[in-house]
């Protein structure tokens, strides 16, 4: 089963002569995890937009989960949105002023799909999510997300994606702000937690040394050079 | 929603804060001022409350008000003690005070009246006089005074002092040979009372017609004011015939005993004795005004109506309360500029709270993307900043009435001595609850500007985060 489809997607940023992005096909099969590289401004992050519905796309250009973005309304899309997707940022994943865990608790503020899909007990599971993400001191995961290191930060985003099994979770450069070695435990921890999860993965970045860790790797410009 | 808003509200607490603190400091001022302002006219209003009518020689009806009340300026002519018994007889009339007035002691307006007037003087609302020491005049050179009079000489019960003719400031005409005895201190009332000082009729008169005899033995007039009758050489006989009535008038008040041939002698004396005293300001007999109450207030226009027909002498009959107000628009402007100045204060201060709310829409462009990438719509942002505008102006709102009430209880004592006015702690009246409510509405509406910012910043912000 794809949990993403697109097809002839073009989307163009308002006031730009050229579209960012003109993609005849891509899919994401459920519980595939893919790695997406291509340069800086080559429309990476307006993809993920288009697959998560923040941005305006044409009609069955976008499915997820057998659902068209497109043909949904704004409020529709922005449920759909939480029900199905876990998202991670490059940096400042986090509302400062929430705890990890509240952090971590949003979706499930959001969505009801996402809450009870969470468990009898979101919180508890927000918890194990969190430890198994390596985050295991309770003093830690109550302290206001502002005084986490930035690695423990991007590990409450991934927990946040990951909580109430979405279907798919798209990150987008979120080892960029860290070294060597926490790049290669994050991306470990979150591959492992989506395969437990059976999310699929659509995983944004430049560092090609983490493109070993994927099923696959797909890059952005031949994808939209029309070539996949 | 509303945990989220509150938390992250508690984030920007200080600048949250100062802008609570300005929402409060603008509805503070504007509901205050319009508290001030109503019961500053409330007070005035009611600054000759209890007195239903003041009758005076015709004329304007403010300038008699302020005479009377206010001790500034005089009536224009005199009213015969006719006139006087005239009207006390009229069967509408429940009371009457006579007043008597055009002296001053040191700059200080002295009224010639009688003892009822400390028992049906209403000030500030209702307000009795209340004597903070002594008792009414009960003689002749008896004299009250009000508390800014004694607290200006340091006059107590018992003290003597010396009137002065003329109601200029400077006193240059000083009767060293008709001083008074201070009977009574009134309390303090934040009203013109507080600045006069009574005397009986007798005592008015007394003081009044001195100078042209030039008695040097005081006790002669203090002690038997008919004794003057022998300084035949001037008008005294006539003089003092008038007065001998008026004491005996007010000593028994409730008699309503004026013999017809007592009046009529009277009156023979005041119209020959009249002319000439052409010069002065009184004449023995006349008196300028009576303060008078009704057996019922629906009287009034009978009462006035009987009075414009009275043939002898012209006279007005003054609604107190409508002419005060009469007086107080002319202070309008004042007002008008007292209330502009408070509203550009609530203005400015929602213009803080739109300002606040927008200048911190751009670090927080970053928490709407995380909310939007979590579900949350761009109305539910919207309605995000909506909230924060109405917990903002609700704190504020809260705080503004609560400072203004300690204030208030702070500073009642201050303005109900010094301007008579009495501000109280209560509910907010039905204006107030208005005005609050016109400010919030202003100020919720002022907030849909960075509202409607924020809701098209996530619309075209997509999913990337920005600083
Ligand atoms: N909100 C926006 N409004 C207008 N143009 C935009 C907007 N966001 C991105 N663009 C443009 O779209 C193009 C692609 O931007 P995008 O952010 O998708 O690139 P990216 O591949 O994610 O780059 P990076 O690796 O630097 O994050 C850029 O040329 C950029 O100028
Ligand atoms: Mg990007």
């Amino acid at each position: 089963m794809k949990t993403v489809e697109l097809k002839s997607l073009v989307f163009r940023w308002p006031g730009q002569p050229d579209p960012v992005l003109s993609v005849d096909s891509f899919d994401l099969e459920a519980g595939e995890s893919v790695f997406m590289r291509g340069p800086s401004g080559s429309g990476k992050t307006t993809l993920l937009s288009a697959i998560a519905g923040v941005i305006d796309v044409p009609q069955s250009a976008v499915r997820v989960a057998g659902t068209d973005v497109g043909a949904l309304a704004g409020g529709d899309r922005d449920r759909f949105r939480v029900d199905q997707l876990g998202i991670v940022f490059q940096v400042f994943n986090l509302l400062p002023w929430l705890s990890a865990l509240e952090n971590t608790l949003l979706p499930c503020r959001f969505s009801a799909q996402r809450r009870n899909r969470s468990g009898p007990d979101p919180k508890a599971t927000a918890t194990r999510l969190l430890s198994e993400l390596g985050l295991k001191d309770t003093e830690l995961i109550n302290r206001p997300a502002s005084a986490l290191s930035v690695g423990q930060q991007q590990r409450v985003a991934a927990a946040r994606a990951l909580i109430g099994a979405p279907e798919v979770v798209l990150a987008d450069e979120p080892t960029s702000a860290l070294d060597e070695e926490a790049k290669d435990t994050f991306v470990q921890l979150l591959l492992k937690e989506c395969k437990a999860s059976g999310a699929s993965l659509l995983f944004v970045s430049h560092d090609r040394s983490l493109e070993k860790h994927f099923d696959r790797s797909v890059d952005l410009p031949m994808l939209n050079a029309g070539k996949t | 929603m509303f945990n989220l808003c509150y938390k992250s509200l508690l984030n920007r607490r200080f600048i949250a804060a100062l802008t609570v603190l300005s929402i409060a400091l603008s509805v503070a001022l504007i509901v205050g001022v319009e508290r001030l302002r109503t019961e500053a006219r409330a007070g005035f209003a009611n600054s000759a409350s209890g007195i239903d009518l003041i009758i005076a020689a015709r004329g304007n009806d403010v300038q008699i008000v302020m005479a009377t009340v206010f001790g500034v300026g005089t009536t224009g002519a005199g009213i015969s003690w006719d006139s006087y018994e005239m009207i006390e007889d009229l069967p509408q009339i429940s009371w009457t005070v006579p007043i008597m007035m055009g002296d001053n002691h040191r700059g200080y307006p002295v009224i010639g009246t009688s003892e009822q007037y400390f028992d049906h003087f209403r000030h500030s609302g209702g307000r009795q006089l209340i004597f903070a020491e002594g008792v009414p005049f009960k003689s002749p050179d008896g004299a009250v005074i009000g508390a800014e009079v004694a607290q200006a000489f340091g006059y107590t019960s018992g003290t003597e002092i010396v009137n002065a003719h003329g109601s200029g400031e400077v006193a240059f005409d000083v009767h060293d040979e008709a001083p008074f005895t201070v009977t009574g201190v009134l309390e303090h009332t934040g009203t013109a009372v507080d600045r006069m000082v009574f005397v009986s009729l007798e005592g008015f008169d007394a003081l009044h017609e001195e100078p042209a005899s030039e008695v040097a033995d005081p006790f002669v007039l203090i002690e038997a004011p008919e004794v003057a009758g022998e300084h035949e050489d001037h008008d005294h006989v006539e003089l003092d015939e008038p007065d001998e009535h008026e004491e005996g008038h007010q000593e028994h008040d409730d008699r309503h005993a004026h013999g017809s041939g007592h009046e009529d002698e009277a009156k023979a004396v005041r119209t020959s004795g009249g002319h000439d005293h052409g010069g002065h300001d009184h004449e023995p007999g006349t008196i300028n005004a009576i303060f008078a109450g009704l057996e019922e207030k629906t009287a009034v226009l009978s009462v006035q109506r009987q009075l414009a027909d009275h043939r002898d002498e012209a006279l007005t009959a003054v609604l107190p309360n409508v002419a005060l107000l009469q007086l107080w628009s002319i202070t309008s402007t004042a007002e008008t500029a007292l209330r502009l100045m408070a509203g550009a204060v609530a203005a400015a201060g929602m213009i803080g709270m739109v300002v606040m709310l927008s200048a911190s829409l751009d670090n927080r462009r970053r928490e709407f993307a995380i909310l939007r990438s979590v579900g949350a719509t761009p109305v539910g942002v919207f309605s995000l900043i909506l909230l924060e505008a109405v917990l903002l102006l609700f704190a504020g709102i809260v705080l503004g009435v609560i400072a203004l009430s300690a204030l208030t209880l702070l500073i009642d004592p201050v303005l109900a001595a010094n301007f008579g006015l009495r501000i109280g702690v209560g509910l907010p009246s039905f204006r107030e609850v208005l005005l609050i409510a016109l400010v919030f509405c202003s100020g919720l509406l002022a907030s849909i500007i960075p509202a409607l910012r924020v809701y098209r910043m996530t619309l075209s912000d997509g999913l990337s985060v920005r600083l």
